[in-house]
This record gives structure tokens, C-alpha cells and sequence, in this order.
């Protein structure tokens, strides 16, 4: 997996994860979003658009990202879901608890 | 560093087998870094040759990833030294995976639901039931170390 991070004009702060999210690298998301955070990051969009697959070690670590990001008064959304991805987040009902734009380009302008 | 993964790979009809199948076994160390890399391996032999569906594939790589998650940290405590045995048995029309772990197992009858309201900001507990939803079907031992997962091969 691959992690880059970029942002916005309006001081989204993007997340783009290349390849799969996965037990074996998740604390490497988890560590650069709290990292993010303490710079004072409030606003995230995780982009999935070349992401592979997701475990449940890495729905986990959304999981709980989500809630620290909820927990410093900020915002946290995903984006560039394929559809077998999409489905994963259907099935285990965590698509309530994010909210799951379509493309990055449209989440982030309804960000 | 990390052991080398052992790959066999052994063509041609099972004993007991109703049909022709290949059968594709690999042992690995507990170590969650070689997840992926198995996971990729596996899916090239269990593929060869074909063009699968997307969904196909995806259901392929997310259920054996969890279960090799499963019998690493789980079943052998993430111990480096404590292999973990996985055998692909093909047919024309199916993919019979088997994780075996050290482990001393466990109770495959007791698990949370993680969409269950109360569960649903758990971190964990989504692994078993992601491989039951995705897969054609789903056994273990009465040990708990072993699981049999059915996947279809297009």
C-alpha cells in the first residue's frame, strides 16, 4: 500500500490510499491521519479510487479514525469507491456511519 | 527478516476427488507483512489461465486475506515461528481454500454481530463475519483451527 497526502484550496486534507488496506498497514493510515490532526487537520476525505481491497483490520482502522476525527470536532468522508468496495461498507452497515461520496472531485466539492 | 514463502504446486486428479483438481499448498510464517504477498501468490494459481469476474477476484483476495489474518494473530498469537498452512484445492468451477493454524482454536458459534448497533463502532469483530458473507460456503474443525472456505473460480 501506498499512502500520498495533498490538500485542497479549502483545507481538506486528502488521504489517497493505492493497493490494499489491510491488517499488515493500517496503523499507517491511523498514524498519518492523527498526525494530520495534531497540525491541526479537521476536514478528511479518504480517496479509495486505487484502492484495492479492504479488510477488516482496515474497515477497523476507519473505523476508528473516524471517531477520532468526530472526537476534535472534525469531518471525515470517503470517495472513488468501486462497487465491490461499496459493498463491503453495505454489508457491514458502515456505510451509516461515513459518508461516501462518489467521485473525489464531487465529494470535495460537497465537502 | 521474513522467511521465504514455501509454495508447492501439484497438478492433476486427488485421491477422492469427484472431479479433476489441482491442488496449490503454501506454508507461511505469522507475520501479517506476508499477508498480502500470499494473498497475490494465490490468487495468480487460482486464476491461471482464466479471466474471472472483478467480484470473483475480490471475494477471492478479501476472505483469504481475513482468514491468514485470523490464523496469524489469532490462532498462532502472531508468532513468527508458528507456521500457518493454506491449500487451494481447484476445480473447473471452484475454489476450495483450508487455513490451518497451531492454534488451539476457537468457538466458531459464538461470535458478535458487528452490525449490531451496539458493535457497529467496534474496531474489530467484522473478520468471520465478512468470510461468511462472501463466500459460498464455510466449515471449520471441531478444533476451530482449520477453516474450509468454498469461493467459485469465475
Amino acid at each position: 500500500m501506498a499512502l500520498s497526502v495533498a490538500t485542497s484550496g479549502s483545507g481538506i486534507t486528502i488521504v489517497r490510499v493505492e493497493g490494499q488496506l489491510i491488517v499488515g498497514n493500517r496503523q499507517e493510515l491511523k498514524a498519518l491521519v492523527t498526525e494530520s490532526l495534531d497540525r491541526g487537520g479537521r476536514k478528511f476525505l479518504i480517496d479509495c479510487t486505487d484502492t484495492g481491497y479492504i479488510d477488516s483490520s482496515g474497515l477497523g482502522a476507519l473505523v476508528t479514525i473516524a471517531k477520532k476525527v468526530r472526537e476534535h470536532g472534525g469531518e471525515i468522508r470517503l470517495a472513488g469507491l468501486n462497487e465491490d468496495l461499496r459493498s463491503l461498507f453495505t454489508l457491514t452497515k458502515l456505510d451509516s456511519l461515513f459518508e461516501i461520496g462518489e467521485t473525489v472531485e464531487q465529494t470535495l466539492a460537497d465537502f | 527478516m521474513t522467511a521465504p514463502l514455501r509454495l508447492c504446486v501439484r497438478r492433476g486428479p486427488e485421491k477422492e476427488a469427484a472431479s479433476p483438481t489441482i491442488r496449490v499448498a503454501l506454508t507461511l510464517p505469522s507475520d501479517i507483512d506476508v499477508i498480502e504477498e500470499t494473498v497475490e501468490l494465490l490468487a495468480l494459481h487460482a486464476f491461471a489461465g482464466r479471466i474471472p469476474a472483478q467480484r470473483t477476484r475480490f471475494r477471492f483476495r478479501v476472505t483469504l486475506a481475513e482468514a491468514l489474518a485470523n490464523a496469524i494473530q489469532c490462532g498462532n498469537g502472531g508468532d513468527p515461528d508458528q507456521p500457518v498452512h493454506v491449500e487451494l484445492h481447484l476445480t473447473e468451477e471452484t475454489i476450495r481454500v483450508q487455513v490451518t493454524d497451531r492454534g488451539t482454536g476457537f468457538d466458531t458459534d459464538h461470535t458478535t454481530d458487528p452490525t449490531d448497533p451496539d458493535t457497529l463502532e467496534y474496531p474489530c469483530g467484522r473478520g468471520l463475519f465478512i468470510i461468511r458473507h462472501l463466500t459460498d460456503h464455510v466449515e471449520f474443525n471441531d478444533q476451530g483451527n482449520t477453516i474450509w472456505m468454498t469461493l467459485p473460480r469465475s
